[in-house]
Order: structure tokens, then C-alpha cells, then sequence
């Protein structure tokens, strides 16, 4: 508790012990005679009142305040009116209580956002405080934000990793979960890239530094979080523009309680009708409404953000959580961006011999897919077989093996070089082999798809996603076949970046009004289409710095389930922040009814007002988990 | 230019709406945003009108919510 909260706190008790004192004498046993009575009575009224300046002192100041500079619907003013007003007819008690009510609620309302501030502060508490630099031979603490790119620096375990960079000695595990949200360690050696915000675990080790502070992993993504706020999802707005109305006109309501009914009505008591009208007062405090939905919201981004998924405006939640079609770019986000030796298919010689003359072949080349066939080989090329290459950018490679001919490439290269045609039923999508005028078969070599690809896909329809869409610039049937492994609904192969913008904004006119559009790329030739759609996902973010800028949404290890886990927690937020909605104007609109009606007293406004603040916020806290 | 102050005793969410909707009508600024939350004003406003908007929004503040303030 602050000092704020705990000086408030004691003023509860002091006038809960008043109010205490006050109800014992004033009811105590039947009076003697009647000046013990009036003098009890004035007794318990003087310890009515001095409870009431000591729990309402404040508010009363701040009305007195708040009306010089001209806000009459402040809160305080209005309570005061209530409260005042409650004396003024006779109510002590009720005033009192009412009163006390209202800053014990205040108090419950400060300490829960005060909580709740915290522990999303803690939940995004990457910030390194220190590196260490060697000067004059020894290690000493730095401010990371000085230390030069190029630099050397330790970590040590236990302490955070303060600037991105490569590690030159040493060897540990670094946890990345409060960066990434995957709770497995990542081992690291020389040579590895290490970004900040990290915890290392294990072992010290030595990182040259990559990138000034300002551009370090650590910096922006605290930057995005603190500026993840301002954009406020449309129910936040709505309940500010609500509030805006809501107070003035239950004010007017009470107003015309006050003074209708007894003109009008036969027999209506005064007072009556002005205890109800006060009672309108106490219900037109909006804070309660007004709380709870940013509340949600900012709950439901730090729990993304605990998820590894970094989510730049409570309005992309909202979006998020209206996802219609999800669109995919492959290669990076479904697939691993990598290629990898999937089918070996020989004519004639073993699979070994096929690769070990691929890997041959292809010893000189630059090619991905051709290293990838060199690695899947495994063995250093024994070059000394080689002798003259000649490579076709694009189409194969021709070489000398063992003296004897060699064409490593597409279907028509070998066509055209071997004169033998490999047969229709052959793969496009595949390095062919021939070697003088034999065809020897096909390897495929494929960009690998990601182990939870599949179960992604699986999760969003379940989420209830409409249409998963997956675009590429690979051939129809190497598309396809990831497409079809995977269960995605449509697929557009052969696309140029250009391409996959018109492909967004085609498929945006086919979802419904409120639906909306989510591609998820991974930020490296998407801009474009991640700004093109409604909410642009970018993924395996971790070290890119256009991805965060383009993104709305960023993911920030490659795993594709996160985007399940962020559409559900969107839903939820929303979810929590339509039933906070609903449960406050729900309540406060039957107080109102039950107020004007006589069945509701201050009481019920009171926990109307704090006490659905109170509950809201309890209730918005979920959205953390 | 676009700046970012953080707030301290920001303790009323309608407070924090009344404040961004008095400092949005400013004149020379672009926009103005109250994030309750994390107890920050991003300010978006004219170059040379910077500093004169600044201080209007500190009394605004004041006036609003007396324990409340931005820091600079």
C-alpha cells in the first residue's frame, strides 16, 4: 500500500470506531429520563458527524474544489451531495455508512489497480540494469545504454543479458521464456546471437555487442508494450463517450425525482422522493463502468505479452478476436524457411549413391538447395572425383564425375542435356539426376514444414476461423502439398510479393461485415500485406527490427501455435470485457429501477457504484492468465 | 513530434478519459491519449506550439485531478 492508500485506510477505521461509538450509545438501554436522552442523542449525532469528516473530510474538500473550477458531475461532488443530503433528512447513520462504503471501496479500487499495475510491470520486466565492461583489465558495471556496439561484455549467471549480440566465449543456457514465452532453456556457444532480456542461467559467458541499447531486443520491445496502449480498443472509447452522458443525465433524472412526484403525485412525502433522488446521485458516479474496460484490455495484452506474443493496441485484440480468415505466407511462418532433403528416389543405384552424386555435383555451388543437399549427404564432398562444373543459374548443374558426365537439375535440363525425359508422373518440384543418357531419379527437396503447423491450423479452425489461406511463391504442387498436409482451406501458389497484396485485398471483400482479416507473414517481404490486412501478424520477430515496425501483432519465436494462443486470449479479453460491461450498466440500471421505485437505499448504490468496480476488476485481472 | 510523460497518482479511469478529451481540444495538437494503465500521456502535437500545449495540459491536469501530475 502507498502512503496515499494507508493514510486513507486509517481514516476508515477512525471513523468506523466513531460510527461504532456513535450506534452504541444511540442505542442503547431505554433513557432514564428525557435530558439523558436528548443528551445521549446529541452524544451519538456529535460522534455521527465527526466520523463522517473524518472518512468524507477529503471528499468534501475536493467537491468544494472541483465546483470553484466548474466540474459539477465530479464524483466527489456528488457523493457529497448524497451524503450531505442524507444528513440534511435526518439519515446520519446512512450518510455515514454510505460514505465509509464509498473509501473502503475507493481504497479496494486503488490497491487492486495499484496490484494490477504491478503485475503486469513484472510481467514485463525485461529491463537490464547493468552490463559489464572490462576497463584496465577488470570487469566493471555499466550503464548498458553506453556501452559501444562492438564492445565486449560479460554475463554472468543470473543476470540479464543488456545488449543484443554474438557470444565470443563461453558456453550456457539462456532463458528466454520472459522474451519468447517458451519455457525451454536455449543452449548458446560462441558464435550464437544472444538478444537482451534474456536471463542466463548456467555459465558466464563473454558477447560481443551487436547493437547499441536503443535498437537492442530489450529496448523496443518495452518501447512497443508502453506505447501498446495507445490505441484504445472501440468499447474503451465507447464507455468514455458513455460516461461522458451517462452522469448528466442521471442527474437530471434526480433532479426531476426530487421535485415531480411530490407536486404531482397525492400524498407523496417530500423527503421521500428526495432520499430516492439522492440515492440517483450516488448511482451516477461512472467510474465504476469507466474502469473496468482498459482494465480488461490492458490485462488481456499483458497476457499476451507473457505468452511471447506482443500485441500493439487494445483495438488489435479486439480485431483478433473477430478473426475471420487467417491468411498465411509459407515459407518462414508455416514452414521453416529452410530447406531439407524430404524424398530420395533412385532408379537403379541406392539412395546414398543418388545423394553422395547430388552432394558431388553440386560440391561448388552456392545454391540453398544445393547445400541443403550437401548436408543431407553429410560427408565432405571428395572434390578429387570433380572435375569441370559448369552450373545453369536457375536450372541445374553440369558435371564431371569420375570422368563421366552428370546433370543435376529441373526436368527440362536433364531433357535437354541427358536426352532422356524424366517421366510425366515425375515430380516437378524436384532436383532430377542423369548421368550420361540414364536417368538415375529425383530428390526432393523441400522447405520443411514446422512441427506445429498442423496442430495450428487444427486449433484455429476449432476457434471457429472460417478459412485458412495459405499463399506462396512456390510452384503449384509444392504448395499443395504443404496445403494439403496441413488441412488449410485455400491455397495461391506462383505469387510475386506484389501478388499477395492483391491476394489480401481479394479475399477481404469475402469476409462478412464485422469479420476480420489476419495475415501472418514473417516480416521480411510481407510489409505490404501485413499493413494491407486488418491485423498483421508477424512472426519469428525475435532480432527483426522491420517486423515489430510493420506488425501489429508480433509473435516473437517462429511457433505457429502462438497465434492460437493469442486469438483465444483475445477472445477471452473481449469476452471479459463485454461481461464487465454488462454486469456494471446491468447493475447500476436496476438500482436506478429498485432507487426510484423506493426498494433500493443508498446501500445498494453504494455497492452498485465500488462494489461493481471492485468485482470488474477482479474480473479483468483474469485476462492476465 | 510525438512525446510520451509519464503521470504519477493517476487514480480515477474517468478522470484519466476527461483528461485526454480536455488536452485533445488544445489547439496544435494532434492527439492526445491517456493510458490509465501504464499512467502515461502520449502527446502528439505542432513543433513550435510544443511547450506552450505542454504547460496548458500540466494545469489541465491540475485542475482535473489536483493530487495528479504529469512529470517532465
Amino acid at each position: 500500500m502507498t502512503k496515499k492508500q494507508k493514510k486513507q485506510l486509517y481514516r476508515i477505521i477512525a471513523a468506523a470506531a466513531l460510527l461504532a461509538a456513535g450506534l452504541l450509545i444511540g442505542m442503547g438501554l431505554p433513557a432514564s429520563s428525557r435530558t439523558a436522552a436528548s443528551w445521549r442523542w446529541a452524544a451519538s449525532t456529535a460522534l455521527y458527524l465527526a466520523a463522517y469528516i473524518a472518512v468524507g473530510g477529503s471528499v468534501l474538500l475536493k467537491a468544494a474544489s472541483n465546483i470553484r473550477r466548474g466540474h459539477i458531475f465530479d464524483e466527489n461532488f456528488l457523493m457529497a451531495i448524497a451524503t450531505a443530503g442524507a444528513i440534511c433528512l435526518g439519515e446520519y447513520r446512512e450518510g455515514v455508512a454510505v460514505m465509509l462504503f464509498y473509501q473502503v471501496g475507493a481504497l479496494f479500487e486503488s490497491v487492486a489497480v495499484g496490484r494490477s499495475r504491478r503485475s503486469i510491470a513484472d510481467l514485463m520486466d525485461i529491463r537490464p540494469d547493468h552490463a559489464n565492461i572490462m576497463v584496465d583489465g577488470l570487469w566493471i558495471e555499466a550503464d548498458p545504454e553506453e556501452v559501444p556496439v562492438g564492445a565486449e561484455i560479460l554475463v554472468k549467471p543470473g543476470e540479464r543479458v543488456p545488449l543484443d549480440g554474438t557470444v565470443s566465449g563461453g558456453q550456457s543456457s539462456l532463458d528466454v521464456s520472459s522474451l519468447t514465452g517458451e519455457p525451454k532453456p536455449r543452449a548458446v556457444s560462441a558464435g550464437s546471437l544472444v538478444y537482451s532480456g534474456c536471463v542466463n542461467l548456467d555459465g558466464a559467458i563473454t558477447v560481443r555487442v551487436d547493437k547499441a541499447y536503443g535498437q537492442s531486443t530489450a529496448a523496443r520491445i518495452l518501447d512497443l508494450v508502453e506505447n501498446a496502449g495507445a490505441k484504445k480498443a472501440s468499447m474503451e472509447s465507447f464507455i468514455t463517450r458513455f460516461a461522458r452522458y451517462y452522469t448528466p443525465a442521471v442527474v437530471a433524472c434526480a433532479a426531476c425525482l426530487a421535485v415531480l412526484p411530490p407536486l404531482l403525485l397525492p400524498g407523496a412525502v417530500f423527503g421521500d422522493w428526495v432520499y430516492r433522488a439522492l440515492t440517483f446521485l450516488v448511482i451516477s458516479c461512472p467510474c465504476a463502468l469507466v474502469i473496468s474496460i482498459p482494465l480488461s484490455f490492458f490485462g488481456g495484452l499483458g497476457g499476451a505479452s507473457g505468452r511471447g506474443v506482443l500485441v500493439k493496441g487494445g483495438n488489435y485484440l479486439e480485431a483478433l478476436a473477430r478473426a475471420e480468415i487467417v491468411v498465411f505466407d509459407k515459407t518462414g511462418t508455416l514452414t521453416k524457411g529452410s530447406f531439407d532433403v524430404s524424398e530420395i528416389a533412385p532408379i537403379g543405384l541406392s539412395e546414398p549413391e543418388l545423394l553422395e552424386l547430388a552432394a558431388l555435383a553440386e560440391c561448388y555451388s552456392a545454391h540453398p538447395i544445393a547445400r541443403s543437399l550437401r548436408e543431407a549427404h553429410g560427408k565432405a564432398p571428395d572434390t578429387a572425383r570433380v572435375g569441370e562444373v559448369r552450373e545453369r543459374a536457375g536450372f541445374g548443374v553440369e558435371a564431371a564425375i569420375d570422368g563421366e558426365a552428370v546433370y543435376v537439375g529441373s526436368k527440362a535440363f536433364i531433357e535437354e542435356k541427358s536426352g532422356v525425359a524424366p517421366g510425366a508422373d515425375m515430380p516437378d518440384a524436384a532436383v532430377h539426376l542423369a548421368r550420361g543418357n540414364r536417368y538415375l531419379g529425383y530428390i526432393v527437396v523441400a522447405d520443411q514444414i514446422k512441427e506445429s503447423a498442423g496442430a495450428a491450423i487444427a486449433g484455429l479452425k476449432a476457434l471457429g476461423i472460417k478459412k485458412t489461406v495459405m499463399l506462396t511463391g512456390d510452384s503449384g504442387e509444392a504448395g499443395g502439398r504443404v496445403a494439403a498436409r496441413l488441412g488449410v482451406d485455400e491455397v495461391y501458389a506462383g505469387l510475386l510479393p506484389a501478388d499477395k497484396v492483391d491476394k489480401v485485398e481479394g479475399l477481404m471483400k469475402e469476409k462478412s461485415a464485422k469479420g476480420k482479416l489476419v495475415f501472418v507473414g514473417d516480416g521480411v517481404n510481407d510489409a505490404p500485406a501485413l499493413a494491407r490486412s486488418d491485423v498483421g501478424v508477424a512472426m519469428g520477430a525475435l532480432g527483426s527490427e522491420a517486423a515489430v515496425e510493420a506488425a501489429d501483432v508480433v509473435i516473437m519465436d517462429d511457433d505457429p501455435l502462438r497465434l492460437v494462443a493469442a486469438v483465444k486470449g483475445a477472445a477471452g479479453t473481449v469476452a471479459i470485457a463485454r461481461q464487465n460491461t454488462a454486469f456494471a450498466l446491468g447493475v447500476k440500471g436496476l438500482i436506478l429501477l429498485l432507487g426510484a421505485l423506493g426498494f433500493a437505499g443508498m446501500w445498494a448504490a453504494v455497492f452498485a457504484d465500488v462494489g461493481v468496480a471492485v468485482l470488474a476488476v477482479a474480473n479483468a485481472m483474469r485476462a492476465l492468465r | 513530434m510525438k512525446k510520451v510523460f509519464p503521470m504519477e497518482e493517476l487514480d480515477c479511469a474517468n478522470c484519466a478519459a476527461k483528461i485526454e478529451a480536455a488536452i485533445g481540444k488544445l489547439e496544435g495538437v494532434e492527439s492526445a491519449n491517456v493510458n490509465f494503465m501504464t499512467q502515461k500521456l502520449t502527446l502528439v502535437a505542432s513543433d513550435d506550439l510544443f511547450d506552450s500545449i505542454l504547460e496548458q495540459a500540466k494545469r489541465i491536469v491540475k485542475k482535473i485531478e489536483p493530487d495528479c501530475a504529469i512529470l517532465t
